[in-house]
């Protein structure tokens, strides 16, 4: 047998007989540290102790982590206001995140931009982005920033189905086909722009279809499908990195939670939350660890209470740092010289 | 062209300083580019980057799409990571289109990731009336930016300043957005030779003067400077300041002149209402400033109108040498 046809041969998923069995336990190990993230930061807003709003992505792991399986540090993404995810998926500290969430002198932005700007600059997490469809254009110059240096970094560009009604989404996606830069378009669709259906802002029935306007190849994949997204993006950063240009990749997903806090969920039924939860894409990660024997259930279990233990210290650090101080009101407007 | 003037200074069009501050900036730093519409082989719509794409070649002189907001976006994303982009609006009436991309990104990037961020981008405007353009194409709206913390904007007067200020701007860390004049783009003066900056945020006296202060920007600067040697001729001795930096603004130098004159006058291009005579007038008044003044400020800015396109009509929409004079001396007489 030829090393072609063992790998057209192997029937397990794409993740399992691409990724080292160390690599798929860190996966899984941070699905359940963004679920436990988000659950711990709700929890911390009920007690008071964040203010403003958040957006959750609980449901949506899978979309955030396999997106970031080819990623290294030199790669860039943008994220979006349901951004938690993403930043935690890239490689950000969740005791830092929270320190941000708390306003703290220790957070990723000491303090300055919470929840709707987290970024983590040093594992080249951009931020995430309180405009929807703001980041598409950065991407696309973080993008021309590693092709005219020679660089052969990717940028991911994540976004939800309500950025891809915005202007933004046709001046990135064409002028990143046009000088056929080194950037994926991943579209989180989870089938609501805050109450409005997908189905109902968009003409088109896949977002992916509209990569055909920007002649790029675009997929739609079941996002939460740890594999099937794995495999897609695989795909779309390979043909980045090899100079070949941007890609569309649409992970169909959703939010269990509401949009923000604001939300009383009046746009959809119990019934299709339920559904949706039914469709766990942690629980099925983990059982094709379990199945593929890259793990056991007390393998998996010690995963998931470590992703227990590392929200707890997150918070407890958060919890102790120090404020910043009033009189920097100012800081950080211009450089320091 | 390019003549050496008595002083060993060349005297150089405005377009071609700005041309000149770009081409040294390229050939001294590869992470600078420039982006935007027609500016390859078209040479801009105004000309400046003539040429330049013949230099320094297509990957560092972008056309871009007709899409200023994905441009100025792409501009702010590839500042964030690296590159020195010089974005070109080809009107600045063009950049409401970016308001996004300048005011929500650009300008508060490195706020909201708590200084982990830097965006030193450059937008470069072409601003103002005069040319027939009519409301779309002639407006002067620098003073919105003025509103916005986290950036620099800058209104050159002259050849010198538009070379220096553009060559300051690229070493700026934080983005910068400067106002050109169409109508001084063709103006000549001298050029220092070689790289210089001229000092974000300094104003700078360009008549010296004891009876009346007026603090202009941009083409005001000249119509302000022509009428004060009207004035001169009855004796009314005006001091007239160039800004050049709208944020950040020059306190000093202005309070510095109302103390010394007690009389203010502002002209600027921009709509009166709301603008930078508004911003000025209060600095001045809420300073100990105010103790000097002997006679109210007065503001000269645009008619509460979009750009006519009548030529009678646009220039009476604007501030013009005959009115500046006639406001000084109203204002030397204290007839206001």
């Amino acid at each position: 047998m030829t090393a072609a046809e063992a790998i057209s041969a192997d029937n397990r998923p794409f993740a399992i007989r691409t990724y080292a069995p160390a690599q798929l336990r860190e996966a899984l190990r941070r699905m359940y540290l963004i679920r436990r993230f988000e659950e711990g930061a709700e929890d911390s807003y009920m007690r008071g102790l964040i203010h403003g709003t958040m957006h959750l992505s609980i449901g949506q792991e899978a979309s955030a982590m396999a997106t970031c399986m080819e990623l290294t540090d030199a790669d860039k993404i943008t994220s979006t206001h349901r951004g938690h995810g993403h930043c935690i998926a890239k490689g950000a500290d969740v005791g830092r995140m929270f320190a941000e969430f708390f306003g703290k002198e220790t957070g990723y932005c000491h303090g300055r931009g919470g929840s709707m700007h987290i970024a983590d600059v040093r594992t080249g997490n951009l931020g995430a982005n309180g405009i929807v469809g703001g980041g598409l254009p950065i991407a696309v110059g973080a993008a021309l920033t590693a092709k005219r240096l020679g660089r052969d970094d990717v940028t991911v560009c994540f976004f939800g189905d309500g950025a891809n009604n915005e202007g933004a989404f046709h001046e990135a996606l064409n002028m990143a086909a046009v000088w056929k830069l080194p950037v994926v378009f991943v579209c989180e669709n989870n089938r609501y722009g805050m109450s409005t259906p997908a189905a109902y802002a968009t003409a088109v029935r896949n977002i992916a279809d509209r990569a055909v306007a920007y002649a790029m190849p675009g997929v739609t994949v079941d996002g939460n499908d740890f594999s099937a997204v794995a495999e897609a993006v695989h795909i779309a950063v390979a043909r980045a990195r090899a100079g070949e240009g941007p890609s569309l990749v649409e992970n169909l997903t959703y939010r269990w939670r509401g949009h923000s806090k604001s939300d009383r969920n009046r746009y959809r039924t119990k019934e299709e939350i339920e559904e949706w939860m039914a469709r766990d894409p942690i629980a099925r990660f983990r059982a094709e660890l379990i199945a593929h024997g890259i793990l056991d259930e007390a393998g998996a279990d010690a995963i998931a209470a470590d992703a227990v233990a590392t929200v707890e210290a997150g918070i407890a650090f958060a919890k102790d740092s120090p404020s910043p101080a009033v009189t920097d009101v100012t800081r950080y407007v211009y450089a320091e010289s | 062209m390019n003549a050496m003037s008595d002083a060993g200074l060349r005297v150089l069009s405005y377009s071609e300083a700005i041309r000149e501050a770009m081409a040294i900036a390229m050939e001294a730093d590869p992470t600078v580019i420039l982006m935007g519409e027609d500016i390859g082989v078209y040479g801009g719509a105004f000309q400046v980057t003539l040429d330049l794409v013949d230099r320094f070649g297509k990957d560092r002189v972008m056309d871009t799409p007709i899409s200023e907001l994905g441009g100025a976006g792409v501009a702010v994303g590839a500042a964030l990571t690296g590159l020195k982009p010089i974005y070109e609006f080809q009107f600045s009436d063009f950049a409401m289109l970016a308001m996004e991309q300048i005011v929500n990104q650009a300008a508060k990037l490195r706020y909201m990731l708590g200084g982990e961020a830097s965006v030193p981008v450059v937008f470069r405007l072409p601003s103002g009336s005069g040319t027939g353009a009519a409301a779309q194409h002639s407006q002067s709206i620098e003073a919105w930016f003025g509103h916005v913390p986290g950036l620099k904007v800058l209104q050159p007067a002259t050849p010198e300043d538009a070379k220096g200020m553009l060559l300051a701007a690229l070493a700026d860390p934080d983005p910068v957005m400067i106002f050109e004049h169409k109508l001084l783009y063709k103006m000549k003066g001298p050029v220092p030779e070689g790289s210089y900056h001229t000092p974000i945020g300094k104003a700078l006296v360009r008549r010296a003067g004891t009876d009346v202060t007026i603090v202009a920007g941009s083409i005001m600067v000249h119509r302000a400077l022509e009428a004060a040697e009207k004035l001169a001729a009855e004796g009314i001795n005006a001091e007239v300041i160039d800004l050049r930096s709208i944020r950040p603004i020059d306190h000093e130098t202005i309070l510095a002149s109302v103390r010394k004159t007690g009389r203010l006058m502002v002209v600027y291009e921009g709509v009166k209402a709301f603008g930078v005579g508004a911003e000025i007038s209060a600095m001045v008044a809420e300073s100990d400033a105010f103790d000097y003044l002997d006679a109210p400020i007065l503001r000269l800015g645009a008619a509460d109108a979009p750009v006519p396109y009548n030529p009678d009509l646009e220039r009476a929409a604007v501030p013009q040498v005959d009115t500046i004079e006639a406001a000084a001396r109203r204002l030397a007489r204290r007839e206001v």
